[in-house]
């Protein structure tokens, strides 16, 4: 079953057409990446799709709704964790989450309970007094994506999630996600070519803001001819075979 | 409900940065201690305890203004702003959210200036509370006037703007530190014609029960008051749309 299809997506800044025609399905459940190098159009593609910014041109359907005439209703269905660690540096990790459970409308019983599961899910149990802006990097992406999971998200959008941590944190992070994997669907973009094959179903390559290949790792390997995923990217990006 | 929660948040981040509360409540003490000690050595009547705590009250809330201009700046480039605009709140919720907690920030620094003045000789009577009333529409012009800046500059250009252009302006333009009438000219009427000093006379004459007077300078601080809020409103949905 479908949770995201996007019909002939357009987002154009002035002359920069930042996303082109783009065309799309995502299944439930799926935890589907977006890969491309700078400029690629993957944020501007989440952006439309969490409902930040409007569509030039085009559609896209999340959740059953569209994301043009029903945001109101497609922002009750979504999570989301931007590239920068969004969250309220001077509360703590536990008033930061309770800040999400109260704008979600929780009851205080639901609140703590979200609160205990959540800290559970995510190590964050002998942080939770702390003030976040004293966190590590690692431990900060923890608690965006935390606060993310707050409403129950149907679809979770991850932008960058693992973006400047180091090797443990990343691998630490990694689990975490994939913990989620079938639950959630989540629609993650990463610049980190193992990050995508070590957690996604399936994979997107973006270019100038159009979709160059999809597939799976192997199916992507097996198109650009390498068993290598790293060159398998490249050669795609590069030649832009579609 | 939703707004309520927003608002405990933005009340908990501004009262628990250290330089806020040094810097809104900490500087406005210093300089009553500093210019009653000076009046105190002085043969002239300059800065007398009774007319300068009504005017250092007024300053004061400058800092409202840099208080909710770097929270908004700092919400909007911590891409915070942004992920809470994917949340249900909406756009009254922010701007009553951002702008509610100040007020009682902004009488409470003026209620401890107030409190910090009467060992230092300040005349005590009733009258207090209704200068203490008397600021919240220039409470309300402050806070707009943060949320006005906070939407539309940067983190740096707000503590540059707001930190110290507004708070030199509200010094200069208050008439707290010179009798506006000594110096005259354009000076005088640029200061007339802003708010500052008829929030300063305001406060002097409701501190002196002179309500009469206070009546005649309430107007401009409304208009004041009023404008500042709509074009805030307005610069803050622009920039909710433009994210």
């Amino acid at each position: 079953m479908q949770t995201i299809k996007t019909t002939n997506l357009v987002k154009r800044y002035k002359d920069l057409t930042a996303v082109n025609k783009l065309c799309l399905e995502i299944e439930q459940g799926e935890l589907f990446s977006l890969l491309g190098v700078n400029g690629a159009g993957k944020t501007t593609t989440l952006k439309m799709l969490s409902c930040l910014t409007k569509p030039t041109d085009g559609d896209a359907i999340v959740g059953g709704f569209s994301i043009t005439k029903e945001a109101e209703q497609v922002k009750r269905l979504i999570g989301v964790s931007p590239q920068e660690t969004a969250v309220a540096p001077n509360l703590t990790v536990k008033e930061n989450l309770e800040l999400f459970c109260g704008i979600h409308g929780f009851t205080k019983e639901k609140t703590q309970m979200k609160i205990k599961e959540l800290s559970g899910l995510f190590s964050l149990d002998d942080v939770l007094q702390r003030k976040v802006g004293r966190l590590s990097g690692g431990l900060k992406r923890r608690v965006s994506i935390a606060m993310a999971l707050i409403s129950e998200p149907k679809i979770l959008f991850l932008d960058e999630p693992t973006l400047g941590l180091d090797v443990i944190a990343r691998h630490d992070l990694w689990d975490t996600i994939r913990s989620l994997k079938g639950s959630v669907t989540i629609i993650l973009t990463t610049h980190y070519m193992e990050e995508a094959a070590a957690l996604s179903d399936r994979i997107g390559i973006m270019k100038h803001g159009r979709l160059l290949a999809l597939g799976t790792v192997e199916e992507l390997k097996k198109k650009a001819g390498s068993d290598d995923f790293e060159a398998a990217f490249v050669s795609i990006v590069k030649e832009e075979t579609v | 409900m939703r707004m309520m929660t927003f608002a405990k948040r933005c009340t908990k981040e501004i009262l628990r940065d250290p330089i806020n509360l040094g810097f809104g409540l900490g500087f406005p003490l210093v300089l009553l201690l500093l210019l009653s000690a000076i009046q105190a050595n002085i043969p002239v009547n300059l800065f007398e305890i009774d007319t300068l705590t009504p005017g250092i009250t007024v300053f004061g809330l400058s800092f409202m203004t840099l208080f909710s201009a770097t929270l908004i700046a700092k919400d909007r480039e911590t891409a915070l702003l942004q992920r809470l605009y994917t949340t249900p709140l909406t756009a009254s919720d922010f701007i009553m959210g951002y702008m509610l907690p100040l007020l009682p920030i902004a009488l409470g620094q003026t209620v401890i200036c107030y409190l910090f003045a009467v060992p230092l000789g300040l005349t005590v009577s009733v009258n207090i509370i209704y200068a203490v009333i008397g600021m919240i529409p220039m409470a309300v012009f402050n806070i707009s006037l943060g949320l006005l800046c906070g939407s539309i500059f940067s983190v740096k250009q707000v503590g540059g703007i707001c930190g110290a252009l507004l708070t030199n302006l509200s010094a200069w333009f208050s008439g707290v530190w010179f009798d506006l009438e000594l110096v005259g000219g354009l000076f005088g009427k640029i200061a007339y014609a802003l708010p500052f000093v008829h929030a300063a006379e305001m406060e002097k004459a409701l501190f002196n029960g002179r309500f009469e007077l206070a009546g005649a300078h309430i107007l401009p601080i409304l208009l004041y008051s009023l404008l500042i809020s709509a074009v805030a409103v307005f610069a803050f949905l622009r920039q909710m749309k433009k994210q």
